[in-house]
């Protein structure tokens, strides 16, 4: 088989592309698997050393913070729900405003929508401020409803539904009347399954936007048990750095590795579903 | 009392626009009837008003005795036919037909039953587990009149169901539609632009202009008789031939030829329409023109020509030998012709 030079050149470029992605993360990943000594005095690694599970280990069982009563397991979970909830609701909450949106007309739904759209220009940093006052009124400071709740509404996902629904011919909407689909069934019944994959999708971005928050669960959990991944980040295994001891770089790049899981898992899991929801297009 | 019952039924848009004026219709249980109009004349609206997708702004439709402008259109007990499908991309062709059963709350094995059922009819059995992207366009055709019927409504409205078939298909559905119509007795309304669809179809013919309705008749009253010169251009392939003139004492004056029509009229703004197969083509006939142009069909021929400069066609059969610029000899029949009076449109 013989390529074209310019196959190569592009093939060359992806190559390098690839590369550039994996590689820290290779490095990442090998490193943790060394014990501490070795990476101070040889620095990064490129091959696997033998303190995998040692390093995994402590990194997932050994309680640290000043309280020294919080696991980076527990960091795990509390994400994972602040994450879940917050992709869930931003999912179902914009599915179905789009809905009131698009099929019910109701006078200034189309000033309400750029409303809406609006808030795009307004992201949680700018009003943290003002969302903190209110969650701490509320009394929801270290509880998950209150890291979860001030999140939860989206104008992008919002418009995106709002554009999807568009597209579906009012001939059905009509059928589905004549066969006696109330509004509630008609959301049901055909506006989701036919959204499955921008379901999907939206539920993607969201959880990875859910997981990665960082400010919000900074400001809002002065308790430990609430603490999240990425805040941990910072935090966790740095107590010992001003002694004598030596940084714990190892623990550090593994607690790195596993804070990358569980949202490469998500895109891995529904990306199939993704896929295929594009391939079979039924419209 | 009639089974369905339109009283003066207008329909007006938010923007103005007059879609339906005044409309009154009855409509007898069993009855086919066909509303056939040009493109936006108001026949697609007055259906969808039937079946309870738009709003009535002025006058009452009545089904079985009930008034049924207030109520929502599940509660009807209508089923439409649309001109896409409109299928349930996301549902097999079984839970398409199945749909509108189970919002009735109707029990599974019985839902089981009468899509099955149907779905032998229309010989559609083999296909209840597919989607309907997997079928063609014939199939989903009968997959739409399947979920119709499967629901068994007192009247089924089909809104030009069948102008995204090819040609053939579409003859081939045109007969099915007439077979079931006669073997279930269901009322049907059915609503296209095409006049041989018309006018193979129905027991009845409405015939709808600008919103108002022209006649109302049999297909043969239609064809032998038009009440006016809208029906006769429009019903009738190809079209008839109408030629202005003037009447004095019951002549028809058209360029240089007359037409005695045996009546004592006086009309100085007239059509005189005659089918272009009505015009009788002999060696010895009265009037002679050129054949411009000659269509030929098979087993028919269209010869088309001029009257000083009014142009008509005729159609006979293609045994006769006649190329174009040869001259040819006609007469029209007085017992033949249609006029009308070109003030209102209205048969003389």
């Amino acid at each position: 088989m013989k390529f074209k030079p310019v196959e190569i050149l592009t093939h060359i470029i992806l190559i390098l592309g690839v590369l550039l992605m994996v590689l820290p993360i290779w490095f990442s990943f090998a490193t943790s698997t060394h014990d501490n000594v070795s990476i101070m005095t040889e620095g990064m690694k490129f091959f696997l050393g033998e303190s995998f599970s040692q390093n995994y280990n402590e990194v997932l069982n050994e309680k640290g913070g000043w309280s020294e009563e919080v696991t980076a397991a527990r960091m795990f979970v509390n994400s994972f729900i602040m994450a879940l909830g917050i992709a869930t609701l931003k999912v179902v909450i914009s599915a179905m405003s789009a809905y009131a949106l698009v099929y019910f007309r109701f006078k200034l739904a189309v000033p309400i929508f750029w409303l809406i759209f609006i808030t795009l220009l307004v992201p949680l940093e700018v009003r943290i401020f003002p969302s903190y006052k209110i969650v701490s009124d509320l009394g929801l400071t270290n509880t998950y409803t209150g890291l979860i709740l001030p999140l939860v509404a989206s104008a992008t996902a919002t418009f995106f539904f709002r554009q999807f629904y568009k597209t579906i011919p009012d001939e059905l909407l009509e059928s589905a009347k004549l066969d006696g689909a109330n509004s509630w069934r008609f959301f049901i019944d055909f506006l989701l399954p036919l959204s499955k994959t921008m379901l999907a999708a939206m539920f993607i971005f969201m959880f990875v936007y859910g997981y990665s928050q960082y400010l919000w669960p900074l400001i809002m959990t002065t308790d430990e048990k609430y603490w999240t991944v990425v805040m941990g980040m910072k935090i966790i295994f740095t107590e010992n750095y001003e002694g004598v001891a030596l940084p714990r770089t190892g623990e550090r790049f593994a607690y790195i590795i596993l804070s990358m899981l569980p949202p490469v898992l998500v895109v891995v899991i529904l990306q199939r579903w993704f896929i295929k929801g594009l391939i079979q297009t039924e419209k | 009392m009639s089974f369905l019952e339109l009283q003066n039924i207008t329909k007006i848009y938010p923007n103005g626009t007059k879609a339906v004026n005044e409309t009154s219709l009855n409509i007898d249980n069993g009855e086919f009837v066909v509303f056939v109009g040009p493109s936006g004349c108001g026949k697609s609206t007055l259906l969808r008003m039937i079946a309870g997708l738009e709003d009535i702004t002025n006058g009452e439709i009545s089904l079985d005795g009930n008034v049924i402008n207030n109520i929502d259109p599940s509660e009807r007990d209508v089923a439409m036919v649309f001109q896409n499908y409109a299928l349930y991309p996301h549902m097999s062709v079984f839970n398409n037909m199945a749909y509108g059963l189970k919002n009735r709350g109707i029990s599974k094995e019985e839902i089981n039953n009468k899509v099955n059922d149907v779905a032998k009819l229309l010989e559609i059995d083999q296909l209840l587990t597919r989607k309907p992207s997997m079928l063609s366009g014939g199939q989903r055709q009968r997959v739409a009149m399947g979920r119709a019927i499967v629901r068994n409504p007192k009247i089924f409205l089909f809104d030009e169901p069948l102008s995204n078939l090819d040609a053939k298909l579409r003859n081939q559905m045109r007969l099915e539609i007439k077979r079931l119509q006669r073997q279930m007795g269901v009322t049907s309304i059915f609503v296209t632009h095409d006049q041989t669809e018309a006018m193979t179809l129905g027991d009845r013919i409405v015939v709808i202009n600008n919103g108002v309705v022209e006649q109302v008749g049999t297909p043969k009253e239609i064809y032998s008789k038009p009440n006016t010169k809208f029906v006769a251009e429009f019903i009738g392939s190809p079209q008839m031939n109408l030629f202005n003139c003037k009447i004095e004492n019951g002549i028809a004056h058209i360029a240089d030829m007359r037409i005695n029509l045996n009546n004592s009229a006086n009309i100085d703004d007239a059509s005189l329409g005659i089918r272009p197969d009505d015009i009788l083509i002999s060696d010895n006939g009265q009037h002679t023109c050129v054949a411009n142009l000659v269509e030929y069909l098979g087993s028919d021929m269209i010869i088309y020509s001029k009257i000083g400069d009014q142009e008509f066609s005729c159609k006979l059969s293609s045994k006769i030998n006649l190329n174009a610029g040869d001259t040819f000899k006609f007469d029209i029949s007085n017992t033949l012709v249609h006029l009308f009076d070109n003030t209102n449109g209205s048969r003389v």
